[in-house]
Formats: structure tokens, sequence, C-alpha cells
């Protein structure tokens, strides 16, 4: 005999009210905000910007997370791995040799980017 | 043979999701839920609890203090009449996998007088990878692989880990030697045993733009339809979302500490800001009893 899960949903409906974030969203790729220091990865709305960043071999490459939802910077590869990045949270990892490197956000692993690293 | 009165009461609950039980019990005290269903004779004794994204740590303007909102849960679960023996967390129990989060978060749901808390971790959990924080905290029943499963009452309860490996597409996964060990625990399990699985990410695919499902959960779910009852339940999007498939109840819970955006609407999947009267109709858990010896039942409650 088949026995069906009767499941009652005495549940709040998801309430429907003017979100601050969505009307600021923006689902564009935008580029580096001005200002941005050299080799930087700005984490903001979701997105690794630039999603592709490319350094000579001994750089020194800064993420830095400008959302309120931490991020993290985790090679795919495993060579690095940044803690949980809160608000203005930065981490930083020195390239020594060339190479292509994905890394993704472990939280949100539909974000990802690469470094990509040349002789010097 | 098809059980009728258990159809007509799903269909009768989801027709409830509609909107009906908040008009009800729009500005009335908290377990409003729990008192229809104690209302109503075919609730069931009560099995366990399912808290789900604690996120203790996280102090952003959706909610400077989840400590409290876990707290006020804490406290609405003790005023149960009927409380649960068990709880399942279904993970991002901290924000930032710190040790002091996990600290907080231990020293508060020591207070829930309901019996054994068993967890699976979220990926707010793991983020400074295998055998950190969580394992070290959580990891001593199954040998550090995070996934393990027990029998209580009857119901065998799995707990899955979604949040260690991920697919190309963003999607969680449980990869092969989780689902190999999940076929060999199911293996020559009566078809009657009633099945709770649990595990942090959606155990089907909500929303693939924001990752919001398990890429290879199908590979588990054929192991698990020959079960006569199976419910599964996951937390991450911070609102309910479920579905019947065939003998398998699909369910995510409600966070305490921030509501986050439907799928697809905003930027990503980050705390929904909602005003203050408005939150603590957005917070809450899901209790599940037993009906029949063998159906489950589940009631989300709020926190107003």
């Amino acid at each position: 005999m088949l026995y069906k899960n009767a499941f009652c949903g005495a549940c709040a409906l998801f309430l429907l009210t003017t979100n601050a974030q969505a009307a600021s969203m923006n689902m564009q790729s935008m580029p580096a905000p001005a200002g941005t220091p050299p080799n930087t990865v700005i984490i903001k709305s979701f997105m690794f910007t630039p999603m592709s960043l490319t350094i000579p071999a001994g750089t020194t490459v800064t993420w830095h997370n400008m959302d309120g939802e931490p991020h993290t910077a985790v090679s795919i590869d495993g060579l690095f791995r940044s803690p949980a990045l809160d608000e203005n949270d930065t981490y930083s990892f020195k390239f020594d040799k060339p190479g292509t490197y994905k890394f993704l956000c472990s939280i949100h692993p539909q974000m990802r980017g690469t470094i990509v690293v040349t002789a010097r | 043979m098809i059980d009728n009165t258990s159809r007509r009461d799903t269909l009768k609950c989801l027709a409830l999701g509609t909107g009906t039980v908040f008009t009800l019990a729009g500005g009335i005290v908290t377990p409003i839920d729990l008192a229809l269903a104690a209302a109503n004779p075919g609730t069931g004794t009560p099995l366990f609890l399912q808290i789900s994204d604690t996120h203790i740590g996280f102090n952003k303007e959706a909610n400077p203090d989840v400590a409290g909102t876990l707290s006020k849960t804490i406290g609405l679960v003790n005023a149960m009449p009927e409380k649960p023996a068990m709880t399942l967390h279904t993970g991002d129990i901290t924000h930032l996998s710190k040790a002091s989060e996990f600290d907080l978060a231990a020293q508060l749901l020591s207070g829930l007088r309901t019996g054994d808390l068993h967890t699976v971790p979220g990926e707010h959990d793991v983020t400074d990878g295998p055998g950190a924080e969580y394992f070290a905290r959580f990891g001593a029943n199954s040998g550090n692989r995070g996934y393990y499963s027990f029998d209580y009452r009857g119901v065998h309860f799995i707990a899955l880990v979604n949040v260690m490996n991920f697919k190309p597409n963003g999607l969680g996964a449980l990869g092969d030697d989780q689902l190999s060990w999940l076929k060999d625990d199911l293996e020559g399990r009566s078809a009657s045993t009633p099945i709770v699985v649990f595990a942090h990410m959606p155990l089907w695919t909500i929303y693939e733009q924001w990752g919001w499902g398990t890429g290879d959960s199908e590979q588990a779910m054929s192991y698990l339809r020959r079960f006569g009852s199976v419910t599964v339940l996951n937390g991450h999007i911070h609102q309910i979302v479920q579905k019947v498939e065939g003998n398998i109840t699909f369910h995510t819970a409600r966070s305490t500490a921030y509501p986050q955006p439907q799928a697809g609407v905003g930027t990503g999947p980050g705390p929904l800001k909602v005003p203050g009267d408005v939150l603590a109709k957005m917070l809450g858990i899901t209790s599940v009893s037993v009906k029949s010896g063998r159906s489950l039942f589940l009631t989300d409650t709020t926190l107003s």
C-alpha cells in the first residue's frame, strides 16, 4: 500500500514588498569602478569584475568584496582559497607561475573568474 | 491503492499555501499555525523540528540581530505544548564559518529543549574547506564526511552534504562517493520505511542561475523513488518552496535570520531587506509530525 505524504502549508507566502536591493540592481556586467587599484578583482553584485585578469608572473592579485553578502575566491585546482570575505574585506594571492587559473565563489558557485598569468 | 484522503489533504494544504492562512493569522501572536494544527486531529505526534539558515555572525541591515531572532525561535519552540524530541539543522549555522560564530550558535542552540540536534553543513559553514571548523565540531559521527544516516521512531533519516563540490554551472553536487554510500545505505530497506532526507541546498533545481539546486540529485532520487514516503528537507533559499512528485515531498524551510528574494528577483540571492514588522513574518521553522504511523505532516511557523 502506498502512503502519500500529506503536507500542510500553513505557510507565510512570500510577501512581495518593494525591495531596495531590487531597485538598485543592474544585471549588466560593469567595468571596475573608477579608481580601482591595478591587479584588483572587485566583487560586486554577485560578479567578479573583471571576470578575466591577465598579469605577469610575480604579481599579487587582490580580491575586494563590495557586496553586503560574503563571497570567497577559491581556485578550482586548489592553489588558493580565501576565507569568507565580508563586505569590504580583501584577500591577496601572489601568482608566481605562468598559467590559467580559474576560480569561483564557494558560497555562490555560479560566480566564476579567471586569472591568466604570463611569463615575465 | 491510492490513498485519496491524503491526496485531498495535500491539495487542501497546497491551497492554504496561497495565503488563506495568513489572512487568518494576520496580526495574531505566534504559534497560531501550531494552534491551528493542534485543533486538527489529523496533525499527529510531533516527531522533529527543522531549523535552518541561522547565519550567526550576520549583522547587516536585513537583520542586525540574528542571535535575537534565533533566541526568539527557540523560545517559541520551547513553548510548544508538545515539543518534538529532535531537531534537524539544515545548514548555514554560521555566516562566515568563524569559530566565534560556531561558539555562539552552539550556546544558543543548547537552549532548545528538543533532544538531539542533527546537522548538515551549508556553504557558509565550510568556507574554510574540508576538515576545518564545521567538521571539528560536527564531523565525529560521520568520520568527517558530513553525511550519515540514523533511525528514529521507525523513520530512516539521511543527512546529505551538497555544498563541498560544485557542478560547472554552479549547482551543488553530492559526488560519486556519497551517491555510492547512499545507494548502499538504502539497499535492502523495506519500501514501507518512511524516509527523511535532509541537506542544505535544494535537492531539486529551483533556479539554476543562482545555483539553487543539486546537479546530481536525480541519481539520489532514483534510489529513493521505490519508497512509499520520502520527505526531502532543505534550507539555503530562506523561503518556502515545495513540490510533490510521486511519493517524494520536497520542502525548503525559512531562515531564522533573514529572507532572500524570490528566484531571479534582483542581482543575486543576498539578504532581502524588508520593513521591521514584516521581517518576523518571513522568519521561522518547520515542524514535522507523523500521521497514521507513516505519513509525515509538515507545519511551517513564523515568528509573528
